[in-house]
């Protein structure tokens, strides 16, 4: 065995300690070569500062976000296998076809409702407790779904809609049916009932984002002056009308914020779908239907497509937070 | 001073950091050969002198088999490293299918993959033809000897073999309760009519149960067994020649005659008496998850249920599987006595290396030596097509049926249908369009229709 085959190899244990003890020697001289000479550097010139801080993120963002990003719009417009130029056949494909009209109808249900509902659900909630005695508990129980991935979520959910036939000596396993047959109803097939097996899937994620909603807005809420409530009292706002037209305007860029960064959240939305109905029933939403194309048809033509429009439908998204970011600045 | 100070800890604590990830490393590529499962008892090492000394080798494994399957797997390894000296590297992943066309495209092939599905086979030689080698001399040769030209051909892609058979399975099979059946004095059915009479009989007898349980679903496969249910039914119904030109395309996809057979199936699986027992509806076999939807028989909410020999892994452990035992299998019936279609499946041995270690490993996994080994640390639940198999060493009466069925010249084999079509058909158009099927319920015309223009569309 050379030294070479040696040092990329390494069999025994001896041999694999003594390539970290190496390893390590290497990495003190090579760090210790840095600091030292970042100290004698006092005056580096502009243009090296620049280059050093910069130069690394432009290059991963060039190989990382920009290189592949132009090789997906590329080839969008090439067949299955990334051969021939197909123009916008895929685009066309993509907007015509019922399976596809089906999964962007879809991907808009989703994108109006998650963002809408989470704030709406947080914002109620994050007033609602403010200042009272349980706040910390109350906060707490809505941002622990947070910490949940994606597919344990998806997985839990499942389990709440389980279906199980009114018949016989069959028990209930899932908690809603459960619930409807004490009510004295049938139970339903929720992930199977189109269309409506999309919103019992959006409950996951709404159930997901509320809690981050509500962060952010009970901050917010909580930042409001004193003085303005106060004015706002004397001038006899009261309950709905304070809510409406205090509360509200007062933490209007938090709620953009939010708004938008569950709109991103919810366009990316893959797991949910994935786990809990693998897109059948017309679920499918084009995130899912991007690696469906992609990996499972091997259709990378259509899924690269399917990843362009995604990245058009965010881009109007990103615009408006980042105008209202700066308008916010442009306040204080 | 104190800033020094500072950069000298962090330093301290970036090396612990590093030397915490080397060790990881040293501890991560262990897991070769052995491991697990019973040991093979004395291995005689002179069957294996024709491969070499290997010693210092180690071919890589990647394959959809997962533990606690592929525990058994690197068992039965162990005489081959134990003789030869080389080392296997097993891994298993669930997600095989997408990620293996992603190796080969980044250049990163494993040495050997088992790839379940000939039409996955099919589509790699033609998308990466340098990167699938075809088989050595003594590969083939194994081939030859021990499988039959229908298994051979399942590994062939245009006149060159490229992939051997690994494990098998028959799929034409019905589940049942022998009690249950006994009970109620029914006898079991042999022609397709049968069947149905015996349903008709079970609704007649107990209204309150429905015969049949199915269940479809099976996470991102959602589907794949109601396709094995169309394809045993068109092998019935319109005969294993026509079966052969629907797979390979040379009909339409929705010809008249496959649109008849998915009615006939139709008539069991969208039969509101007949399904869905102790599940629900016809449209709750579309949720039901396929691995559990059997356990209607044991629990007397269905009698019937259709599924391959490897189903009986899903049964509780406290069930006895055997004719006399608490659930077993019956041939699934043809339209006359004498017509005796068999369905079945298996996966194939593909090797992307030429290295002497990996040709050697690859002969080995074709041979009867092989086949004896697996079939002796497995429990149940696993055959070959192998006819050097010693069937003696299987341990489950269904897997000793399942191989007299496959190894009986009486039964016409033919391989999954939809595991030879291209992969966005048969494991893509074809599940999805079955699950629509089912619910929300889509007519059978409509179904056949939209896989076969995305099939043409490709």
């Amino acid at each position: 065995m050379t030294t070479v085959e040696w040092l990329l190899r390494p069999d025994s244990t001896p041999e694999k300690l003594l390539l970290m003890v190496l390893a390590i020697v290497l990495f003190i001289v090579v760090m210790g070569a840095i600091l030292l000479g970042i100290d004698r550097l006092k005056r580096a010139p502009t243009w090296a500062v620049v280059l050093g801080f910069l130069g690394p993120t432009l290059l991963f963002l060039g190989f990382g976000l920009l290189y592949p990003g132009l090789r997906t719009v590329w080839g969008s417009f090439r067949d299955a296998r990334g051969r021939e130029f197909v123009g916008l056949d895929n685009y066309v494909t993509a907007f015509t076809e019922g399976q596809f009209q089906i999964v962007l109808r879809n991907t808009a249900l989703w994108v109006v409702l998650v963002p809408l509902a989470a704030t709406m659900f947080g914002l109620v909630y994050a007033v609602l407790v403010d200042r009272t005695r349980f706040e910390y508990v109350a906060k707490t129980l809505i941002f622990l779904p947070m910490a949940i991935s994606l597919v344990g979520a998806s997985i839990i959910w499942k389990f709440v809609y389980e279906y199980k036939p009114d018949q016989g000596n069959v028990q209930q396993t899932g908690l809603l049916n459960q619930l409807l047959v004490w009510l004295g109803m049938e139970p339903q097939q929720f992930l199977l009932s189109q269309p409506w097996n999309n919103l019992f899937l959006i409950v996951v994620m709404v159930w997901i984002q509320a809690g981050f909603a509500m962060t952010v807005l009970s901050a917010a809420v909580k930042a409001i002056p004193d003085d303005i409530i106060e004015a706002a009292r004397l001038d006899g706002l009261h309950g709905l009308s304070m809510f409406r037209f205090i509360t509200v305007p007062s933490i209007r860029p938090a709620l953009v914020v939010v708004v938008t960064t569950i709109a991103m959240a919810t366009l990316k939305v893959f797991d949910i779908v994935r786990t809990m109905t693998g897109g059948n029933f017309n679920t499918s939403v084009v995130a899912y239907e991007f690696y469906t194309q992609t990996f499972v048809s091997r259709n990378q033509g259509l899924g690269a497509a399917l990843a362009v429009i995604l990245f058009v439908l965010v881009i109007p998204i990103i615009a408006y937070n980042v105008r209202q970011l700066k308008l916010a600045e442009e306040i204080r | 001073m104190r800033i020094q100070k500072r950069r000298g800890l962090a330093l301290v604590a970036s090396v612990a950091g590093l030397g915490l990830v080397l060790t990881a490393c040293a501890d991560g590529n262990d897991d070769t050969g052995g491991g697990g499962g019973d040991a093979v008892a004395d291995v005689d090492c002179a069957d294996f002198e024709q491969y070499g000394d290997l010693s210092g080798t180690t071919v890589t494994v990647y394959t959809s088999i997962v533990d606690p399957e592929a525990e058994e797997q690197r068992a039965s390894y162990v005489p081959f490293t134990e003789c030869t000296g080389a080392e296997i590297s097993y891994e298993g992943s669930r997600e095989f299918e997408a990620q293996l066309p992603v190796r080969l495209e980044a250049g990163n092939p494993p040495d050997i993959a088992y790839i379940p599905q000939p039409g996955f086979l099919r589509s790699l030689v033609e998308d990466f033809p340098d990167a699938v080698v075809p088989a050595g001399d003594a590969v083939v040769a194994n081939a030859e000897e021990y499988y039959t030209e229908g298994w051979v051909e399942y590994g062939t892609v245009d006149g060159t073999l490229y992939a051997t058979p690994l494990g098998a399975n028959v799929k034409s099979f019905v589940w049942y309760s022998p009690g249950a059946f006994e009970e109620n004095g029914y006898e079991i059915p042999t022609t397709w009519q049968g069947l149905l009479d015996l349903t008709d009989q079970m609704v007649a007898d107990h209204p309150d149960i429905k015969p049949w349980c199915a269940g479809i679903e099976s996470g991102d496969a959602t589907g794949w067994p109601a396709t094995d249910w169309l394809e045993d039914v068109v092998l019935r119904t319109a005969g294993p020649d026509v079966y052969d030109q629907w797979v390979t395309h040379e009909i339409p996809f929705d010809d008249p005659q496959i649109v008849a057979a998915l009615e006939e199936v139709g008539g069991i699986l969208q039969n509101e008496d007949y399904v869905n027992g102790g599940l629900g509806n016809v449209a709750s076999i579309a949720t039901a998850p396929w691995n559990e939807s059997g356990n209607g028989i044991p629990d007397g909410t269905c009698f019937l249920h259709r599924a391959a020999n490897f189903y009986q892994a899903n049964w509780d452990e406290s069930l006895t599987v055997a004719e006399d035992g608490d659930v077993y299998a019956f041939y699934l019936p043809g339209v006359s006595e004498d017509d005796r279609p068999l369905l079945g499946g298996g996966e194939f041995v593909t090797a992307f290396s030429d290295r002497e270690e990996v040709q050697a490993f690859h002969a080995y996994l074709s041979s009867p030596q092989w086949a004896n080994a697996k079939a002796e640390v497995t429990g149940q639940g696993w055959i070959s097509a192998n006819n050097g198999l010693d069937e003696g060493l299987l341990q489950s009466p269904i897997d000793q049926l399942s191989f007299d069925l496959l190894t009986d010249d009486e039964y016409t084999f033919r391989f999954d249908g939809s595991d030879q079509m291209p992969g966005a058909i048969g494991a893509g158009a074809f599940w999805r369009e079955m699950t629509a099927w089912i619910s929300p319920g889509q007519d059978a015309q409509t179904t056949l229709s939209n896989i076969e223009s995305a099939w043409a569309g490709m």
